[in-house]
């Protein structure tokens, strides 16, 4: 049983490493912001997911699980919303797409004025 | 064995003040100023001093990011090119040169003859049972055997965040209209229109606040106590202002409130001194509080004092976010030609 845990636990740390990596590869060579975000994307959520599953497996105390699975949840909630944040204000500010004509980009930002007014 | 990790935190806190050092976008260098914090905190945590990687990642990592961003909001992005000079290279590294030669005489890292360990500390040990029966040794020294230091810390927040103000010019405006509220210059989109970051910030913001206060009032059992407290309820509130624009925070939270509550929280920590004095004891000596049980009187003591640095430190970190935020939406009406006034 103590095997098959330690077996699983290391499976998760090195799958989760091994993301964590290829998010840091794709974050460094990826083109453009959109795309490096989408990399660095996954290191939040699966890499560090895995990271923290592998961790739960060799937790002692249920206290200790108690509080990897609420950092994982805090992660899974906070990690997509920043990106999603950045990437809109990177997009608002007009920052380009690679691998799209410049021209074919302009002209579809949300400017202050499109944007609906609140009550 | 973490001796490894360390070396490797090290070399990356190294490369990170290189790069800066290095670096010319200010914007950038603000991030990495903020990862050089978060690296420190890893730090200290791996040095067992969780009470301060705590401060530094809140404050470090999350606080000063957000001011410097702010400040770069009032200046400019690049830094200004200088032409290249020798004498600061060499007066950096004169005295770069002579903090390395005192490092020469001090103890080794963890060496348990080092003197702050045989002087004072086995005392302060000791007395945390016997005096105390408070787990965290930490908050009995901060805010009982080092209260004097404490106070001071605390007043210093108190001067800092007045000298802000008095610098920066933090005018007591009448809150604007709702709709004008972006901190974010050129005009661009503003967070509060995007429905995600809007949800998941008021989700994340209530239990933030109630982290910030389980901080505070398990210090005496945990990591954590006033300042830490503080510095979390305060980024609370600055991100909730980050979302839904100045104007909107202001009226939520107003800055005659804040300033009141600055100079309240110093009252508290030396007010609970005078009590002390009044009841018969010394400066900040709570024991007099409870006659029959020496050990419910510092608990209610250091309960007081470090009530007094959290409200003291929560209010200065949002007041100093007011007067940084406030200057560049004021700036940037200007540009406008008071657009919007």
């Amino acid at each position: 049983m103590e095997l098959a845990l330690d077996v699983a636990s290391w499976f998760c740390l090195t799958v989760g490493a091994a993301l964590c990596v290829i998010g840091a590869i794709g974050t460094l060579r990826l083109p453009d912001l959109y795309t490096r975000t989408h990399a660095a994307s996954i290191t939040d959520t699966l890499g560090a997911g895995l990271v923290l599953l592998g961790c739960l497996l060799q937790a002692g105390t249920p206290l200790v699980a108690v509080k990897l699975v609420m950092i994982y949840a805090f992660m899974l909630y906070t990690g997509p919303a920043a990106g999603h944040a950045l990437v809109k204000a990177a997009y608002a500010r007009g920052v380009l797409a690679a691998g799209i004509p410049e021209e074919a980009q302009e002209g579809e930002r949300p400017s202050e004025s499109d944007l609906p007014e609140e009550p | 064995m973490d001796f490894p990790v360390e070396v490797i935190l090290f070399l990356f806190l190294l490369a990170t003040a290189l790069t800066v050092a290095l670096l010319e976008d200010l914007f950038a260098a603000a991030m990495m100023t903020g990862i050089f914090s978060l690296l420190s905190a890893c730090l200290f945590t791996l040095m067992d001093a969780v009470d301060v990687a705590f401060t530094e990642a809140a404050v470090g990592a999350g606080v000063s990011t957000v001011l410097f961003l702010s400040t770069l909001a009032l200046t400019a992005q690049r830094e200004k090119q200088h032409p290249f000079t020798w004498f600061p290279l060499l007066l950096v590294i004169l005295t770069g040169a002579c903090l390395v030669t005192g490092t020469l005489d001090m103890p080794h890292y963890g060496d348990p003859k080092a003197p702050i360990h045989v002087h004072v500390a086995p005392e302060y040990i000791a007395g945390a049972e016997r005096d105390f029966g408070i787990p965290n040794i930490v908050t009995n020294v901060l805010a009982s055997y080092r209260g004097y230091d404490t106070f001071g810390e605390t007043v210093v927040i108190f001067t800092a965040s007045v000298g802000v103000m008095l610098l920066l010019g933090h005018r007591r405006r009448r809150p604007g209209p709702a709709h004008r509220p972006t901190i974010t210059p050129e005009g661009a989109a503003r967070m509060r229109d995007f429905a995600i970051v809007r949800v998941v910030s008021m989700g994340v913001i209530p239990l933030i606040v109630l982290f910030g206060l389980y901080v505070q009032f398990h210090g005496d059992f945990g990591p954590g106590g006033g300042f830490q407290a503080g510095v979390i309820i305060g980024a609370a509130v600055i991100l909730y202002g980050l979302i839904f624009g100045l104007s909107t925070l202001q009226r939520v939270v107003p800055s005659p409130l804040l300033e009141t509550g600055i100079a309240l929280g110093v009252l508290l920590y030396g007010g609970t001194g005078v009590a002390s004095l009044l009841m018969g004891g010394h400066y900040l000596d709570y024991a007099v509080f409870d006659s029959d049980d020496p050990k419910h009187g510092r608990h209610l003591g250091i309960l007081l004092v470090e009530g007094g640095v959290g409200i003291a430190v929560t209010c200065a970190m949002i007041l100093i976010f007011y007067s940084f935020a406030g200057r560049a939406l004021a700036r940037e009406a200007f540009d406008e030609g008071g657009g919007g006034q």
